[in-house]
């Protein structure tokens, strides 16, 4: 089993901060995967000055970076490289120490030698609060997994690995991304471990109400490319998901074809993105929920036209934000290139802190880190010359 | 037998040469994954197909198949084989 140690590289320019000194739960610490590596940026209780620690695992595709909330010490890491096979990382040292999972995500062995075999494990998700130690996995290609035991070890969950109806609606690879097709947005209700939902890039929006032993599709009300039958489940691009902290019955999209918001028990998305500005358009990849209030959401746009560029707008990046659950957007660029900046913001790369006010975070293609103190009134550049800022998410470690 | 093994794995060997023993090469990775755990996974799919930038030579030959009946004279390198940034 591979165990690696963080090395004191020079890479970081500042200095490092010791294991335990920046323990309060107060005080931000921006998980950030890319396509060569990890990195930890941790800040100080103003969310001023922000250290890098890092890189963890260089040359490794990581695709996420998540910290578990339940102890505020797990961390996970869903890694690969151009060579090897997938795996997970696990540490519970703040990243000094990691140590593979004895089991990574893997999907049962066909007999006949044609199944399937998981390229990436691409979303990492912890499961329910009083599910300690319990993880959801969503793979490329799209597959579900699970484990019981803090990400040691996992298995196939669910039916839809290996259902007819299921593979038929995933897809082949050439349906998917052009990285490979995502299972993701595994999102755990939090007044219910066995009400769960995940999106399909392609395969649409799915949800369980029996702990996973059946899913079904709610996709009624989503777009697709035009020409194609939206009843076809298969032909949904959910690019993002996310449920909101203070009201769990109410779920926001950013989808390939517009941003949406669902209300429960209503089953019918609603184009809330149709509000945007014409000349920006409402297709993208994240979308951030506001931790206190439902009516407020982040997205992040980008060209959806043509041939679909996948860069900010004319060169000029910008937050959108909907403090009346989508009826109006309003553009929030203070700080961020005016012009002739091409990147765009990946679809797990953009998270909000539990601050008041809340701190916006996004990585960009182009290896840039980007920092909002105030809701996403002001931004600035936390750090620059990263790779490929594949994930960004925020941890308060205990 | 006389393993090499590519830098990427020398995470688990914490070494460029091993020794590796069993008559084929499946029973070989599997007495590697035994004495390093988890490295079989990393080369092999858990539907055994050899992963797409793993490439096996024996006595200079590269071979394709998990059955490939080896000899303890044998030499087997592991190579990882990918280009691109």
């Amino acid at each position: 089993m591979a165990r690696t140690t963080r090395k004191r590289s020079a890479r970081s320019a500042r200095p490092r901060v010791k294991a335990g000194s920046t323990g309060s739960p107060h005080r931000t610490t921006l998980l950030v995967a890319t396509r060569k590596g990890a990195w930890l940026f941790q800040g100080d209780p103003a969310r001023r000055s922000w250290r890098a620690e890092g890189p963890h695992f260089l040359g490794h595709i990581v695709n996420h970076l998540v910290l578990d909330p339940r102890d505020g010490r797990t961390l996970l890491a869903a890694a690969k490289t151009g060579h090897l096979g997938p795996t997970v990382f696990r540490s519970t040292d703040r990243g000094r120490t990691w140590k593979e999972a004895a089991r990574p995500p893997a999907f049962a062995k066909a007999p006949d030698g044609t199944g399937r075999a998981v390229d990436h494990s691409f979303w990492l998700t912890p499961a329910h609060a009083n599910e300690p130690g319990v993880w959801y996995a969503g793979t490329s290609p799209q597959g579900l997994f699970r484990s019981e035991d803090g990400g040691v070890s996992w298995e196939p969950f669910s039916m839809i690995n290996d259902d007819a109806q299921y593979r038929e609606w995933m897809g082949t690879v050439q349906d998917g991304t052009p990285d490979g097709p995502k299972l993701h947005s595994v999102i755990v209700d939090p007044r219910d471990p066995k009400h769960l939902y995940f999106g399909m890039s392609g395969g649409g929006v799915h949800e369980s109400k029996d702990g996973g032993k059946s899913f079904r599709p709610l996709v009624k009300g989503m777009e697709v490319v035009e020409g194609f039958d939206p009843a076809t489940v298969t032909f949904h691009d959910p690019h993002c998901v996310r449920m909101c902290p203070t009201n769990p019955d109410r779920l926001y999209q950013q989808n390939h074809c517009g941003i949406y918001r669902l209300d429960r028990p209503g089953d019918t998305w609603v184009r809330v993105g149709r509000a945007m500005p014409k000349t920006v358009g409402d297709i993208g990849f994240p979308l951030v929920a506001h931790p206190r209030d439902a009516e407020t959401v982040w997205v992040f746009p980008m060209d959806g036209t043509t041939v679909w560029p996948r860069t900010s707008p004319d060169g000029k990046p910008a937050v959108y934000e909907t403090r009346n659950g989508g009826s109006s957007w309003k553009r929030l660029d203070a700080g961020l290139p005016r012009k002739q900046a091409w990147w765009t913001v990946k679809r797990q790369a953009m998270a909000g802190d539990a601050h008041d006010p809340v701190g916006l975070y996004f990585g960009t293609t182009s290896g840039e880190l980007w920092a909002s103190r105030d809701e996403g009134r002001s931004w600035s550049a936390l750090a620059r010359h990263l790779p490929e800022i594949y994930a960004v998410e925020t941890a308060a470690f205990a | 037998m006389n393993v090499l093994v590519p830098t990427p794995l020398h995470s688990y060997t914490g070494r460029k040469h091993v020794e590796g023993n069993g008559p084929t090469l499946r029973a070989v990775l599997e007495d590697l994954d035994r004495q390093f755990p988890g490295i079989r996974f990393r080369m092999i799919d858990e539907q055994d197909r050899m992963r797409p930038h793993i490439r096996f030579f024996v006595n200079g030959h590269q071979v394709f198949d998990l059955e490939q009946p080896l000899r303890a004279t044998d030499d087997l390198r592991i190579l990882q084989a990918l280009s691109g940034g």
